[in-house]
């Protein structure tokens, strides 16, 4: 037989009951729809819950200068002066999982709008990629600063929700002029609130500005604060926090050997790998880049440490794995109830059709023939049964949307593995009822009633 | 006389009921020429319908050999013998054995989709359309059974055993279902089909006024052949049931 004349047998044989064919197919229609619609669903929900992790900072690096020592005095992370803003601009050139790259210099200190004031707890220095390392969206008002404003140390600053709310009394900053220890600042744009972070610290209580101007007008009395000066007073915060503590810090690079002069120390590069797949080779390329650019020897520990969100990545791969897993067991069970369903019904067909078999094998059906036509119909019932659910599910997964307003997303690994599992299931829970239609004997067949 | 189409050497059949076996056939020897029409007649139990399942190639026998055209067909495989039914028989059943809820064309068609004949879907509808005509079903080729009366259905299933040209062609009571009129119009069918065609008919019967418009009368009785002789003028469907 040729496959179109057992196509077509089979169609025929479909046809002439069809409504016991439909709802043969309804099962396999229903589990279809509802892995199709859960996988859309679940993966809509699972890059939302993707996207609001990573907005957490789960492909977030953290890259703070090492730790100085002083006589086996250490003094913690971050207190090394080896960190330039030429480190993060060679860092966004020569690594290319790394997508974003700021310096961020860092001070604590008061700020004063008119007749209030107020502790910030973040004032940053940086440059406007900031914003998209910490994939903070667009501002409210106003505008970010620019890099030429980075380069002329402008005095000019963006302002989050909290600062809004606690110096502004909620009206509008934008234009506004406030000091950061005695320098005047001019606010041009609002940040969109981002709430607490995962250790609870309001993400919103920030100001940001050009790092040069932090640097250079706000911590760095020293102006220039080039390391080579000796001068320590750039650890900034530190700096801030405790006034006058700097006379404790020493240049812990002068004790180990000739430090080359550097532009400036910055407090740490904040980057962000281009997916969270990619921060595990994002590390090795910075440590590259960084050990070369600071003239580190083979076996010299790294004068710096990258920190990355490894809990908050984790807890983002466990729970999609999680949900695909669920989603993966909900499938089974109902493509093996259709498919018990297929398999009852053929039986059912191929006692009825008993005659009609017989009567093939009169006129010269092989078993074999006999055994492809009822294995056609049932992988051509199930099939149908995928496709119309493969429809149902996509519609159904557009209304979840459309109404529910849930994020969905639509899988083509989920199409093909709905049509392939149908069609599996198909040919699996046809053949015995096939292979029964194929070994009836011709004789009892034709005489059965 | 023609070359001889059947040639039966010493056919038995014995079914095994458990502890017991049944020996239906005992030895039957007998040769059918092509171009001859007989029936098969014998009281209920003389084996004539084992005997015809044998010849229709639908049962194998226990011992003995079946030559057909010469070839030795008995110790065919299942396919093998699916493959002569398909070439080399056609079929006509009592209770008609048409497919429900499809068309008259489709029914006469349906043997060519198990044969390898490279016959195109257009030509396999041209060749049933001609045969529905000629058994003068031509208005009523897309009605379905439920839509024919007994003698038409039986005359569909005439032309479904005749489209791969069948060189014989068995009919296992075929008029048992049919009321006298529509019963002359099959035998009718059956002495045109053999006389203008040359197709070997064997009648498997158990009405003696059926077997009379055969050329040859084969009788059976207790799995073996109690008579056979020829019908000197085997007597027309009409005159039968005047």
């Amino acid at each position: 037989m040729t496959v179109s004349t057992i196509l077509k047998t089979a169609l025929r044989a479909l046809r002439r009951n069809i409504t016991r064919s439909l709802l043969t197919v309804l099962g396999i229609v229903i589990g279809i729809a509802a892995v199709i619609a859960m996988m859309e669903i679940g993966k809509g929900s699972s890059s939302s819950i993707s996207k609001t992790i990573s907005s957490m900072g789960a492909n977030n690096l953290m890259i703070m200068p090492g730790t100085a020592s002083s006589g086996g005095v250490s003094f913690g992370a971050g207190s090394s002066l080896t960190m330039t803003a030429e480190d993060a601009e060679a860092i966004k050139r020569d690594c290319p999982a790394v997508g974003r790259v700021a310096p961020v210099v860092r001070a604590r200190t008061q700020v004063v709008f008119e007749e209030r004031n107020w502790v910030p707890s973040f004032i940053y220095g940086s440059t406007p990629e900031y914003l998209q390392v910490r994939e903070w969206g667009n501002l409210v008002e106003g505008e970010m600063f620019t890099d030429v404003d980075v380069r002329t140390s402008a005095r000019l600053c963006v302002v989050g929700q909290t600062i809004v709310k606690q110096l502004f009394g909620g009206m509008s900053p934008v234009g506004k002029e406030i000091r950061i220890q005695s320098v005047a600042f001019k606010v041009i744009g609002v940040l969109s609130s981002k709430g607490a972070n995962a250790f609870g610290m309001d993400q919103d209580d920030v100001i940001l500005a050009p790092w040069t101007t932090i640097k250079y007008r706000v911590t760095g009395s020293s102006g220039s604060g080039a390391a080579a000066g000796g001068n320590a007073a750039a650890s900034s915060t530190t700096n801030s926090v405790y006034p006058g503590a700097s006379a404790i810090f020493p240049v812990p690079a002068a004790n180990k050997e000739p430090t080359p002069v550097r532009f400036a120390n910055i407090d740490q590069i904040q980057a962000s790998a281009t997916s969270p797949a990619q921060i595990k080779e994002a590390i090795k390329q910075i440590t590259e880049v960084l050990r070369e650019r600071h003239r580190l020897r083979p076996g010299e520990p790294d004068d710096f440490s990258i920190r990355d969100m490894t809990e908050s990545a984790n807890a983002l791969a466990s729970t999609t794995n999680m949900m695909t897993n669920l989603l993966l067991a909900v499938a089974l069970i109902s493509l093996i109830v259709g498919g018990v369903g297929i398999m009852n019904i053929m039986l059912v067909s191929v006692t009825e059709r008993t005659r009609e078999i017989g009567l093939r094998m009169a006129v010269g059906a092989r078993a074999r023939d006999i055994l492809t036509q009822f294995l056609t119909e049932a992988t051509i019932l199930c099939l149908i049964g995928g496709i119309v659910g493969l429809l149902l599910g996509r519609g159904s997964a557009m209304l979840v949307e459309k109404f529910l307003r849930w994020p969905v997303e639509a899988s083509m690994e989920a199409v093909i593995a709905s049509i392939a599992t149908s069609a599996v299931v198909g040919i699996v829970f046809g053949f015995y009822p096939a292979w029964k239609a194929s070994r009836l004997d011709p004789i009892e067949a034709l005489r059965y009633e | 006389m023609a070359s001889p189409l059947i040639q039966l050497n010493g056919i038995e059949r014995t079914f095994h009921m458990g502890e017991i076996d049944v020996h239906v056939l005992k030895g039957i020897t007998l040769t059918i020429n092509q171009g001859e029409l007989v029936a098969l007649v014998g009281s209920s139990g003389s084996g004539k319908t084992t005997l015809m399942n044998i010849l229709g190639c639908l049962d194998r026998p226990s011992k003995g050999e079946y030559r057909l055209d010469g070839e030795e067909i008995s110790r065919l495989s299942n396919d093998g013998r699916a493959l002569v039914r398909n070439r080399k028989m056609g079929f006509v059943f009592q209770n008609f054995n048409l497919l429900p809820r499809t068309s008259a064309l489709e029914q006469v068609i349906m043997p060519l989709s198990y044969t390898a004949s490279g016959m195109s879907d257009r030509q396999a509808r041209e060749r049933g359309k001609e045969l529905l005509r000629k058994v003068g079903l031509g208005e009523r080729m897309d009605h379905t059974p439920s839509q024919l009366s007994g003698g038409q259905q039986q005359r569909v299933a005439i032309a479904r055993a005749l489209v791969n040209r069948p060189p014989v062609l068995f009919a296992d009571e075929p008029t048992g279902n049919l009321d006298s009129k529509t019963t002359q119009e099959v035998l009718k069918m059956f002495q045109d089909l053999n006389r203008d065609e040359g197709i070997t008919i064997i009648l498997v019967t158990h009405d003696p006024v059926v077997a009379a418009t055969a050329k040859r009368n084969i009788r059976l009785k207790d799995g073996l052949l109690e008579s056979d002789f020829i019908v000197e003028s085997p007597s027309l469907p009409q005159e039968a049931h005047a």
